[in-house]
């Protein structure tokens, strides 16, 4: 028995050893390698606004395409962290959807670069179609709180918000809630995405949503009969949207201005209006 | 050489309280002012949370996730520890081989899954069923109590496999039947391991964020039953974070606080308890 | 009325196995929920190509990449400082009022919430440190989570190993560090092997972590310093936008038969490895 022990032993002692010997140099490797390829100088940040980070993905990917090495990266965190990261430093633009931009920010330069419409939707079997301001302010702030009021069926008006740091939630309590408290008992998610679901699967919910991701799942609402539409915000008629803007410090280094110049060009603003938005002009 | 080896893995072991104490103190260093400014007792047993117009009360959050986490053992623990008997006692021995890993493939499914499943399917179920708006506090218990399952089996089991066989074969040679042994001497005998794991599966219940900001609702308010929305004190850090400047950022890190100290003391309960098994 | 003890003992065999059978049902309705929603886009394609389209078309590679990555860093910090610190929890002291602040230490990281980490790496790596959104970074708060566990499942496997064979070792005149490593480590390393494969599947499942910290870029990482997402990260960015439920879902059947693969190697390797320390 020592015999075979030892002999197991030693192989695993040898493979212990071999194996750590060669984790070590394949991580110093990689640190090395990772060391000189990290090259800063053309590769442009975004932060911010979860609502444009798909788009501004979208935009990248095309940009990237034609300008080999170049690397633009694309985060998410809400349109405060776009704020705090273009203060910062930590992105080289930050992305922000709101009506009018804090106090803090007044020391970026902010560039519009889209326009967004936010449209109120409930569920498909909602037979309530329209909502003049006022009921919307009502049915936002808790104080109409049955559908029958409005000609639905008698059930509890259940709002589904967004959270309180988003910029289409900002957005939407300036120009529908115009000073009067959310509702008390509103839920929360925190995408569009995730409010589309919740209300397209629950036919006493009302929430709000970009007008960019209304599909078949929910029925957007006439706002003081208004169709929402991007032409409708174009021409004025149509009253809640906001928007997008680029957040630089100082004098943006070239690439960063590049990618910016590209964003405003008639190409990309072509894409941004195909995927829902509105351009910026 | 030993002793400086010995000097090596010293600072090792250490890395980990260094870790901890690191972010202890991150924590701490953003979160304590503002509990001192805006008082303990309003911060934690505040009702209202609305930042914007500076108000930080997060007894609602404490609601949601003692709510949340209660919930969760309640369908968990009974759940899980039954399997744990079947598997150590009861299962036949092929099976166990195949059932046991099984079960632990249930705690790799990344937790994002689970909230997604929960909004496409268990949401709306509750609601059709049962009432209330679906993303609630039941929906996030049963999410959570399928995640800490195997944390529950998993401990249990070992408990269970710890007793030494002289137990429940005396009470065989007594005259007991297999659930009698189980039930009156094996089951007091685990009781101490399987408690332990309980409060581990409790604390990575009271520790999960995002299946929860899924399922929750997040509503701020207090919640009236099982079937409300709630917002759990984790939902709301990872919820707001983004967004949050100043007093509120820093409110965001004082329920950090809040959480850190909820840990600490269940790590230390649980530690008294499984020093009890020996 | 009495219930005779066998009938007792029917039911509640019958409820126990109930129970059991209806965790695994929990088991099985995920996993064929998630296969069903995604299988259509499962494919050599998806895997191999990179995400287009905000993640409407194309595939995961980058995402795959990311995941490697990233474990890669984590485990590679976390094992070798995790094993290490358990070889010293196991072999070089004896319990006292040091080991216990440790052994506190480990217990409490091992409880803290994921978010807290991805704040704390948020401040710590991405801001004060400067390495940004990155694999680094994401990599790093990682490994602080996963350290715990690897650290517990270490020290369990050490002290398994039976006395004798550290005595015999010693008394045949072995410094510490060599009954460490050429009686004890041998046989405890089916144990250790667990814990880092269950840090593995840990590192690969968070979520909350590497968003705060790796960001989410959807371009191919090139270097350590590269932003990049992991499979869950892009699962939940595709789900939550509902960008695409169709590549949502495939992406949740990689991750999960990733995870698969993963616990049915640690099986398979610790079977094979306790076996041939049977054999001899």
């Amino acid at each position: 028995m020592p015999r075979t022990g030892g002999g197991l032993e030693e192989k695993m002692q040898t493979r212990v050893k071999g194996t750590s010997v060669w984790t070590s140099l394949a991580l110093v490797g990689l640190l090395a390698s990772s060391g000189c390829s990290r090259s800063p100088g053309r590769s442009v940040t975004l932060a911010g606004s979860t609502a444009f980070q798909p788009f501004a993905e979208k935009l990248a990917e095309r940009y990237a395409a034609t300008r080999p090495g170049t690397r633009v990266n694309v985060q998410g965190g809400g349109s405060a962290v776009g704020i705090q990261s273009a203060l910062s430093g930590a992105a080289e633009i930050g992305m922000a959807d709101l009506l009018q931009l804090p106090d803090e920010a007044k020391a970026l330069k902010a560039t519009v670069v889209a326009r967004d419409g936010i449209a109120i939707v409930v569920h498909p079997q909602n037979p309530v179609a329209v909502l003049s301001a006022d009921q919307a302010r009502a049915v936002f702030s808790g104080k109409t709180a049955n559908w029958k009021v409005l000609g639905g069926p008698d059930a509890a008006i259940r709002v589904i918000s967004r959270e309180e740091g988003s910029g289409t939630r900002r957005s939407f309590d300036k120009l529908v809630l115009a000073g009067e408290a959310l509702a008390a008992g509103a839920l929360f998610q925190n995408s569009n995405g995730t409010v589309r679901e919740a209300v397209a699967s629950d036919p006493a919910a009302v929430g709000y949503v970009s007008i960019g991701l209304v599909n078949g799942k929910v029925k957007a609402l006439r706002y003081n009969d208004v169709v929402p539409t991007n032409a409708n915000v174009v021409n004025g008629t149509y009253p809640l949207a906001r928007p997008i803007f680029f957040l630089t410090r100082g004098v943006p280094a070239a690439q960063v201005q590049e990618f910016i110049d590209y964003v405003l060009s008639p190409e990309a603003q072509g894409i941004l209006a195909q995927e829902g938005l509105i351009p910026a002009k | 050489m030993d002793r400086w080896i010995s000097r090596l893995l010293f600072l090792a072991a250490c890395s980990s309280t260094a870790v901890l104490a690191a972010i202890a103190l991150f924590i701490f260093k953003e979160g304590v002012p503002i509990m001192a400014r805006s008082g303990l007792g309003h911060f934690l047993f505040g009702t209202t949370w609305a930042p914007l117009d500076g108000q930080f009360g997060i007894l609602p959050f404490i609601v949601g996730s003692l709510a949340v986490t209660a919930g969760a053992l309640a369908l968990g623990v009974p759940l899980g520890v039954a399997c744990a008997f079947y598997l150590a006692e009861f299962a036949p021995r092929q099976w166990v081989g195949v059932l046991k890993p099984a079960i632990e493939l249930l705690a790799g499914i990344p937790s994002v899954v689970y909230g997604f499943m929960g909004v496409m399917w268990l949401a709306p179920l509750i609601r059709n069923h049962l009432g209330g708006p679906g993303l609630s506090i039941l929906a996030a218990s049963c999410v959570l109590a399928i995640m800490i399952l195997p944390t529950i089996v998993g401990v249990s089991v070992d408990s269970i496999q710890a007793i030494s066989r002289r137990y429940k074969e005396g009470a065989l040679a007594l005259g007991a039947t297999d659930w009698q042994a189980l039930w009156r001497v094996q089951w007091p005998a685990a009781r101490s391991g399987i408690l332990a794991g309980v409060i581990l599966g409790m604390g990575r219940a009271v520790g999960e964020t995002m299946a929860v900001i899924m399922v929750s609702g997040n509503a701020t308010q207090i919640p009236d039953s099982l079937l409300d929305s709630a917002r759990t004190l984790t939902a709301n850090i990872a919820i707001e974070m983004g967004y949050a400047v100043g007093a509120h950022r820093q409110a965001l890190f004082a329920t950090g606080v809040v959480l850190f100290f909820f840990i600490m003391i269940l790590n230390t309960i649980a530690l008294r308890v499984a020093r009890r098994r020996f | 009325m009495r219930i005779s003890p066998v009938v007792t003992e029917r039911i509640a065999k019958t409820a126990l196995m109930l129970s059991c059978a209806a965790a695994l049902a929990a088991l099985v309705f995920v996993i064929g929920f998630v296969l069903a929603g995604g299988f259509r886009n499962l494919s050599w394609a998806f895997l191999s190509q990179p995400i287009l389209d905000m993640g409407r078309e194309g595939g995961i590679l980058p995402a795959i990449v990311g995941t490697l990555m990233m474990v890669f860093v984590a485990v590679g910090i976390a094992g070798p400082l995790g094993v290490a610190s358990a070889i010293y929890l196991a072999e070089y002291t004896i319990e006292g009022r040091v080991t216990q602040t440790i052994r506190f230490g480990i217990n409490c990281l091992a409880g803290v919430p994921s978010i807290i980490f991805g704040l704390f790496g948020f401040i710590l790596f991405v801001v004060m440190l400067g390495f940004g959104w990155s694999i680094l970074s994401g990599g790093l708060s990682l490994a602080a989570m996963i350290l715990p566990t690897i650290i517990r499942t270490a020290e369990e496997a050490l002290r398994s190993v039976p006395r004798e064979y550290r005595d015999v070792a010693a008394s045949l005149g072995a410094s510490r560090w060599q009954v460490v490593t050429r009686s004890v480590l041998p046989y405890a390393l089916p144990g250790i092997l667990t814990g880092i494969i269950l840090g593995i599947g840990r590192s690969i499942e968070e979520t909350a972590v590497v968003i705060f910290t790796a960001g989410s870029a959807v371009q191919m990482p090139h270097s350590l310093f590269d932003s990049a997402r992991t499979m869950s990260v892009h699962f939940y960015l595709l789900a939550r936008e509902g960008i695409s439920n169709e590549k949502a879902y495939a992406t949740a059947a990689v991750l999960i038969c990733t995870i698969l693969v993963i616990n049915t190697t640690a099986y398979v390797v610790m079977n094979r490895m306790m076996r041939g320390k049977r054999a001899s």
